[in-house]
């Protein structure tokens, strides 16, 4: 108390010195009153000013006055040297601010807690498997059979939820026929009760509402799309909105701040389970994931072996009824697939998944500038300290503390990163949506709760500190060690001082190379992306998603639809697939060539309607296009396989023919366990990306696309292939009414669908990797400018006594270099240690690479010539009788 | 915080003990009764009475208030805190413990 009475007292020292005159002003007539004379009491009292210091001084905390001084005096010092303290500021408030920015990015992604009961003991169940490639993953999406049979595995040990993915789907409210999009999420009844969450209003779904499939159209808005699109209106509850094929009655809303279990999803309704109809029977039809809560004194790890071992079972089984030509290595990573149970107190989400690795590469890249930054703040203050060593070296003279020197240096570089942790947090306040919004396509962004909460706040106040620790602790300590002897004298051993800006340039030019390697690797993988062949040409293409209203129809009907749309001005060529390249669905059936043992992977399957080929723009190497009338293998009732014919690909050609022709061939396509039908290759064409634009190309079939309910049209037009898509919607409907088109998307939009990872990792690694660069050259810049000022009368006598501006240059230059040349070394073997950990996220790029290696080292060694230029010209300029004389 | 010296001491010791007795007084009262009780033997200076009633005041030993006189002056009137009544206490034993100790050499010495 009485220490804030003094930090309190500090700003009010007028008024403290008022009560004080007043009270020794009242001693004074007391005195009189009691007979003495006015004169005789005020001498005995001395002079008043110096009783008032006397006993300001108790009461104002002589340090507190002397920050005050420090305060104005750093304040003038930064004034002073305008030009480079914005440039310091400036870069560390860009580099606090990229920090700032990724640390809310990795804070709302990855760290932030459900606002749940207890959300430590939350978990989500997944299974491990081995990819194509090789490697090992885990998938998290269950069909609602599993479930049934985990819940019965689990028993009353633990609460296992249905925990939908949040889905964008198309709403209608009150009796409109307006849609509006939404982000709905199927839940099971006991999720709200697990959660521990109380309505904001209304009622939260119960179990009750989740008995019966199809019986229970209810819902519940989330509390901030109640504010969004209701504007909170109490009324909402007991309103009708049509979502799907079912109209569903508003019962509550949850409380403020749920928003889902997705970090990158929002999710605006809940709605039961149960109310997923279809879904409820269907094994193989997986679309949520399973969380679960250990009742309390039950451990995640018994209900994990408990799954793991009804799981293993049931895989055992399923091996038994494997076709008897399945390969040895299926087997083996099926059966070594297991059962794993992950926290879940931060949510769980694909976003989540994915940007785990590549949100915390950036972070560490955003942390190395950051470095950068300081070590050349540190670099600057250390030369102005080195620069201010007389007016040092005077305070010590004249009786300074070494701590008085310490917090006037520690004062300065507070307040630079002050007004620097300010600047960034506006800096991120813009930049970190900016990041979210390259986290997604357009089409359907990702929606992150980026509250600038006490979270964001206690980041910024402990990333101020600890910045002013790391660039204001050496300049500091280097202040207080200053002998005034030597300084006053006139400078001390020259050399000792540049040790430490020495070190401190090597670091950061590890630090930039590091970076700088980095960025090649994400810059080269996606550049090596861009330029993949695809296949196919996705210029002007639009992709028209369609289903029908009722039952499937044949390809004859379809074909009339797709007739009707070619007339449409603008359209130069039409065709139907049963979904486009690229949407990342596969179909995979496993084919059979007489003579040859089957392979590991099964090839993948399209269904395409006659001129896919052409309206694709997939090359053509030999047989025909399908015709109407032709149809895929399959079977009759009685397991009675049919023959039918499909078109293949080069790489199914070059695995199953060793790249002959197969046109006329003949192949079995497995359809179920026992039987298989004939498929007679009729045309053979160049190969094109199918599931994703990573994968190398897989052997792909195409058959003739049969009886459906939803396709999709591929449409190649003339202009911009946005302009048709309005256009195309209602003619889709006019040609047929029971026809509806539900998204329409350019081919294009799927392929940067495929790289928005790698764009991002790219464009933010670039970034950083340019801003690192430009922060090494000025540090290097800076060092090397002082060095020459601060050994001009060595250069003046060297000069004097004959040496030459080419041998004065490289003198300069020399150890600087040298510096610059170990710094890279550290920081290649820095960037070759780390491949490992981004390995995962490059394609077709090795560390080991040439190119990627001398990338870095070009950049960093044209930006060090760059900044040597000027400080080298200055000191081949140095007149050394103008030098000598000015001493 | 520092050793306080001995006169400072004896000073603050006055001050407490007074303050015990007969309280709220302001500076001045302070001065007064020190020189009446001591019988002018003990002059207490302005100059070290109000630093020192200062520092017991940011201490916490006394506490002040204003108060309006007759005359519509104001005036800065002390009191002892409890933690002050304590520091009294101890005060006076160590002061008895010092002056009976000098009695002693003074008239066995």
């Amino acid at each position: 108390m009485s220490w804030m009475r003094r930090f309190t007292n500090l700003f009010r020292q007028g008024r403290l010195n008022d009560e004080l005159d007043e009270e020794l002003a009242s001693h004074i007539d007391e005195a009189i009153e009691r007979g003495r004379s006015a004169e005789e009491a005020r001498r005995a009292f001395g002079a008043e000013l110096r009783h008032r210091e006397q006993s300001r001084d108790i009461k104002l905390l002589p340090w507190l006055d002397a920050l005050a001084a420090d305060v104005v005096f750093g304040w003038r010092q930064l004034k002073k040297h305008r030009a480079v303290s914005a440039a310091a500021i400036l870069s560390l408030a860009l580099a606090m601010g990229a920090t700032t920015s990724a640390f809310r990015l990795v804070d709302a992604v990855l760290l932030r807690t459900l606002p749940v009961a207890d959300p430590a003991r939350l978990f989500f169940l997944a299974t491990t498997y081995i990819d194509g490639d090789g490697s090992p993953d885990y998938r998290d999406d269950f069909d609602y059979p599993t479930f049934r049979r985990h819940r019965k595995t689990v028993g009353d040990r633990a609460d296992l939820m249905v925990v939908g993915m949040s889905a964008r789907q198309d709403a209608a409210f009150g009796s409109s026929d307006e849609t509006e999009k939404l982000y709905q999420q199927y839940v099971s009844g006991n999720v709200f009760g697990v959660f521990g969450l109380q309505p904001a209003l209304g009622r939260l779904l119960a179990p009750h509402d989740d008995l019966t499939p199809g019986a229970h159209p209810v819902a519940v808005l989330s509390y901030d799309y109640w504010t969004r699109r209701f504007g909170r209106d109490t009324k909402v509850i007991g309103s009708k909105f049509r979502l799907g094929s079912a109209r569903y009655e508003i019962v509550g809303v949850a409380p403020k701040g749920f928003t889902g279990t997705e970090p990158g999803a929002v999710t605006d309704i809940f709605i039961p389970s149960m109310m997923n109809a279809q879904a409820i029977n269907s094994p193989g039809w997986s679309w949520f994931r399973i969380w679960l809560r250990p009742k309390t004194g039950v451990t995640p790890e018994q209900i994990r072996q408990s799954l793991q071992a009804v799981f293993s079972h049931e895989h055992q089984e399923r091996v038994k009824s494997f076709p008897a030509d399945t390969p040895k290595l299926t087997i083996d990573a099926y059966l070594s697939e297991s059962v794993v149970l992950y926290p879940a107190a931060s949510g769980a989400s694909d976003i989540q998944k994915n940007y785990r690795r590549p949100l915390l590469i950036l972070a560490v890249l955003v942390v190395l500038v950051l470095l950068i930054a300081c070590t050349n703040v540190a670099n600057l203050l250390t030369a102005r300290a080195a620069a201010r060593a007389r007016e040092m070296a005077l305070r010590v003279a004249i009786g300074a503390g070494r701590w008085r020197l310490i917090q006037l240096v520690v004062v300065e570089s507070a307040m630079m990163a002050v007004i620097a942790s300010t600047a960034g947090a506006l800096f991120a306040g813009w930049s970190a949506p900016l990041v979210v919004s390259m986290l997604a396509p357009p089409e359907d962004p990702v929606r992150l709760i980026l509250d600038a909460d006490w979270r964001v706040l206690g980041f910024g106040i402990a990333l101020t500190v600890t910045v002013t620790f790391l660039f204001g602790s050496t300049p500091a300590l280097r202040a207080s060690a200053v002998k005034p002897i030597s300084a006053l004298k006139g400078g001390e051993d020259p050399h000792s001082r540049f040790r430490l800006i020495h070190s401190l340039i090597a670091a950061q030019v590890a630090f930039c190379v590091l970076v700088l390697f980095v960025a090649a690797l994400f810059l080269a993988t996606f550049e090596r992306l861009l330029n993949r062949p695809l296949g196919f040409s996705h210029q002007r293409a639009l992709l028209v998603e369609t289903e029908i209203r009722g039952k499937e129809q044949p390809p004859e009907i379809w074909a009339q639809v797709a007739d009707h749309l070619r007339q449409t001005p603008g359209v130069e060529s039409v065709a139907l697939s049963g979904w486009a390249l690229l949407t990342g669905n596969r179909w995979v059936c496993s084919v059979v060539v007489a003579g040859r043992a089957a392979e590991a992977r099964s090839p993948y399957f399209l269904d395409v309607s006659p001129g896919f080929f052409e309206t694709m723009q997939i090359g053509w190497i030999d047989g025909r296009d399908f015709r109407p009338g032709d149809v895929p293998p399959r079977t009759k009732e009685q397991n009675l396989p049919l023959a039918g014919v499909g078109i293949v690909n080069e790489a199914f050609a070059r695995i199953y023919f060793d790249g002959q022709n197969p046109v006329g061939r003949s192949v079995e396509a497995r359809q179920n366990k026992n039987s298989s039908a004939p498929l007679e290759i009729v045309g053979y064409v160049r190969d094109a990306s199918y599931g994703s634009v990573r994968e190398p190309i897989r052997p792909t079939v195409y058959v003739p696309i049969g009886d459906r309910a939803n396709g999709t049209f591929v449409v190649r037009t003339a202009g911009d292939p946005l302009a048709l898509a309005p256009i195309l919607r209602r003619e889709v409907s006019r040609a047929r009414s029971e026809f509806r088109v539900h998204n329409i998307n350019p081919q294009s939009a799927l392929v940067r669908r495929h790289m928005i990872r790698e764009r991002l990792l790219a464009t933010l690694s670039f970034f950083f990797g340019g801003v690192a660069l430009v922060l090494a050259g000025i540090g290097l810049y800076g060092v090397l400018n002082y060095s020459v000022i601060q050994r001009r009368r060595e250069i003046g006598i060297r000069m004097a006594l004959g040496a030459r501006p080419a041998h004065v240059v490289r003198r300069v230059a020399t150890e600087v270099f040298g510096m610059v040349c170990v710094g890279s070394l550290i920081g290649l073997a820095g960037g070759l240690a780390c491949e490992r950990f981004v390995e995962s996220l490059l394609f077709e790029v090795k560390a080991t690479d040439s190119g990627i290696v001398m990338m870095p080292i070009l950049t960093l060694g044209a930006a060090a010539v760059l900044a040597a230029l000027r400080p080298a010209i200055r000191a081949a300029r140095i007149d050394p009788a103008q030098t000598l004389r000015s001493e | 915080m520092a050793k306080p010296d001995t006169l400072q001491g004896a000073l603050d010791l006055l001050v407490l003990k007074i303050l015990s007795r007969r309280a709220p007084l302001h500076g001045y009262a302070i001065m007064s009764a020190v020189e009446e009780i001591s019988g002018e033997v003990l002059r207490v200076e302005e100059g070290s009475l109000y630093p020192a009633l200062h520092r017991m005041e940011e201490a916490g030993l006394i506490r002040a208030a204003w108060i309006t006189k007759g005359n519509g002056r104001r005036a800065r009137v002390y009191e002892l805190t409890a933690r002050g009544r304590k520091q009294l206490a101890s005060e006076e034993a160590r002061w008895t413990a010092v002056t009976g100790a000098v009695q002693r050499v003074l008239k066995l010495a």
